[in-house]
């Protein structure tokens, strides 16, 4: 059939496989954000390959291949995980991230286990489980969409109508407990959003790299925004433009695994926000600090100048860049700094080489040189150049 | 209410409180009665089990044994009428959210499930910041508050829910000279409202001029009334061991002679704070 209407086929999977790859990156997403200002990330990782033994056992249970029943037992799973991770944190010593990383191995380690004897028993329909592994996004069939988009809508409505609960439990838990709300209740729900997230998307992603999808559009998200709601949205947006472009990807490509190509598309949409986001972004971060470097060495540039021409007693004598080179910095960057000063109207460059303080640049910097000789500590600069003039000019 | 004005019931009244945090008890057989409308401020030294006493009384812990009453019920059926400013540094607050948005959240408990906050919650967190001085910051996004205005902050959040009884956790802790008089003034309206507030504190010096209960608190209570009464040397050497110093110490510190105390020997000649009390 697919040979005989390639089109048509195309379009079919074309369709529910970015149907599908939208609703992963809506849920987890949203559900991300909360995850991530609670510092609960892993938590997500943990579910997630918490379900992978639920999914082995559902098929084993009911020899059925069904989505809807595997996937309910991918919640049971990663339900159990949570709280087992809940349960160890408050009556052992054991912290929570040891706690994550024991059950996520644990269950890891059993579902692989049980996968491995699915696939060595005779029974023909074993095929297809592996799926859940590393996601395949081709294989989504309408009826899972259907159950997809059934996860999706309950995790968006929980976050419209819990809003301000959500915003005050991840802020401040215990001002929320004073005020009379049901945090463990709120808790619970959370919890259980973001094992429906996993869910939604284990499928097209697979329970390895699934905590990908949770964490990194939300870390995207908030190097953009200030605020929460922004955040949300933006998330989604990442995930959804992550999901589609990935799932679109891997299945117009052979034998390109769905849920690393999305994980990869949403690792460039976090490194892209950590380096060019306005304010929190290095690129940002470096610039400005760059800036108030080349303004820290413009005004010593500038006092050297300044010290350069008392000693000479005039503003007419031009100095060479060598003379101002004792600072440490590369002729280059003395150079540079040099231009923009003159652009400034400070400095005035007299001949190829030769540069000389203007007197708009002495008053700038005359205060801070009388303090200079007020206190020694000021007039160091200054007393420095001089030396390098006295043995600089043959 | 009846209550408030003939001080019968207590506000506050902990009975027993026991609190253990694995074994090591942090409270121990803890008796605490506050009157209606009265500045108690809570003193001792590190690890005394202040912040824990708090706690207890909000229910935000279990306790071991004992029970806390507040106007002489369990404290879950008076969540209205109780408020918290908790410690500055309990909350992250590089959070994406203003400050109008935090101050909005002393309304979500009468809001109740689903219901967002509307124009009158915005009024009314709006003049809770006027009252502390914050209501021109209101847009500012909460990561670039100074600790004063942070604290000016979690202050407003608890005004605007118009509770009864306000407990504090260190208000004073870290803030500058402009915040302090700041609070000093609140703690004064409340007091004129009628209000009771609880406020661990730190710096003793400030305890008579700011304060008129006392509590000396180390794991067990070791005294606790109006500060004329108990603030004395004896208990203070009995809440912070022998170590403590205090200079020009009079029993009558509330009205006459400036009390001029120093936790450390080592700082007795500081008594610049002091001098201003009273």
């Amino acid at each position: 059939m697919a040979l005989a209407l390639p089109d048509l086929a195309l379009d079919y999977t074309l369709r529910t496989v970015a149907l599908g790859a939208m609703l992963l990156g809506l849920s987890s997403g949203v559900v991300g954000t909360y995850a991530v200002l609670r510092r609960e990330s892993l938590l997500g990782d943990a579910m997630s390959h918490a379900a992978l033994p639920g999914i082995a056992l559902a098929f084993l249970l009911t020899r059925s291949k069904e989505s809807a029943l595997l996937l309910a037992g991918a919640v049971a799973a990663g339900w159990l995980g949570a709280l087992l991770v809940s349960a160890i944190t408050r009556t052992t010593r054991v912290k929570l991230d040891s706690a994550l990383g024991l059950i996520l191995s644990v269950f890891f380690g059993f579902g692989l286990v049980l996968l491995t004897f699915i696939q060595k028993q005779p029974d023909a329909s074993q095929a297809g489980l592996d799926r859940f592994l590393f996601g395949q996004a081709a294989s989504l069939l309408r009826r899972d969409v259907q159950v997809m988009a059934a996860g999706t809508v309950a995790v968006l409505l929980a976050v419209l109508l819990l809003w301000k609960e959500f915003k005050l439990l991840v802020f401040d838990p215990d001002f929320a407990r004073v005020l009379g709300l049901r945090v463990r209740l709120l808790e619970v729900i959370l919890t259980s959003m973001i094992v429906l997230a996993i869910v939604v998307g284990l499928q097209t992603v697979g329970v390895v790299l699934m905590s990908a999808m949770v964490v990194a559009p939300a870390a995207a998200a908030r190097q953009w925004t200030d605020r929460l709601g922004l955040m949300v949205l933006l998330s989604a947006l990442f995930g959804v433009v992550a999901g589609m472009s990935g799932a679109l990807l891997s299945s117009l490509t052979p034998r390109l695994p769905t849920g690393p190509t999305i994980v990869l598309v949403v690792s460039g949409l976090v490194l892209v926000s950590l380096l060019f986001a306005p304010n929190r972004g290095l690129v940002w971060n470096w610039a400005r600090e760059r800036a108030r470097r080349d303004q820290v060495r413009a005004e010593g540039i500038l006092r050297q100048l300044a010290a350069l021409a008392e000693h000479h007693g005039s503003l007419e004598h031009g100095h060479p860049i060598a003379v101002l080179r004792a600072s440490g910095w590369s002729p280059e960057q003395i150079e540079h700094v040099l231009h923009d000063l003159e652009s400034a109207g400070y400095v005035r460059q007299v001949s190829a080489d030769r540069w000389v303080i203007t007197a708009e640049g002495m008053a700038r910097v005359r205060p801070a040189v009388e303090a200079g000789k007020a206190g020694n500590e000021l007039a160091r600069p200054a007393a420095r150049g001089t030396e390098v003039t006295g043995e600089g000019q043959p | 209410m009846a209550d408030r004005h003939n001080g019968k019931v207590p506000a506050v009244e902990v009975q027993d409180l026991t609190v253990a945090y694995r074994e090591q008890p942090a409270l121990w057989d803890v008796d605490l009665t506050v009157p209606s409308g009265v500045l108690l401020a809570i003193v001792g030294p590190n690890g005394a089990g202040k912040t824990t006493l708090l706690k207890a009384i909000l229910g935000l812990l279990r306790p071991v044994a004992g029970q806390v009453l507040v106007f002489g019920q369990p404290v879950v059926q008076q969540r209205r009428r109780i408020s918290y400013v908790p410690q500055r540094g309990s909350v992250d607050w590089d959070f994406p959210t203003s400050v109008l948005d935090v101050v909005m959240m002393g309304t979500y408990g009468e809001l109740g499930w689903i219901r967002r906050p509307g124009r009158r919650e915005r009024e009314r967190a709006l003049a809770a910041l006027e009252q502390v001085g914050m209501r021109e910051l209101s847009d500012r996004q909460i990561s670039q508050l100074s600790g004063g205005q942070q604290q000016r902050v979690f202050l407003a959040r608890a005004l605007v829910q118009d509770a009864d009884i306000y407990l504090m956790d260190e208000p004073f802790q870290g803030v500058d000279a402009l915040t302090e008089r700041a609070i000093v003034t609140l703690l004064q309206q409340l007091r004129a409202q009628g209000k009771t507030v609880i406020a661990v504190h730190h710096d003793l010096q400030t305890v008579p001029e700011y304060f008129d209960w006392v509590m000396l608190l180390n794991v067990r209570r070791i005294a606790c009334g109006p500060v004329a009464q108990v603030f004395n040397e004896h208990n203070l050497r009995l809440t912070y061991g022998g170590r403590f110093a205090m200079a020009a110490f009079a029993r009558e510190v509330d009205e006459t002679a400036p009390a001029v105390i120093a936790p450390d020997r080592s700082r007795s000649g500081g008594g610049d704070h002091g001098t201003g009390a009273a």
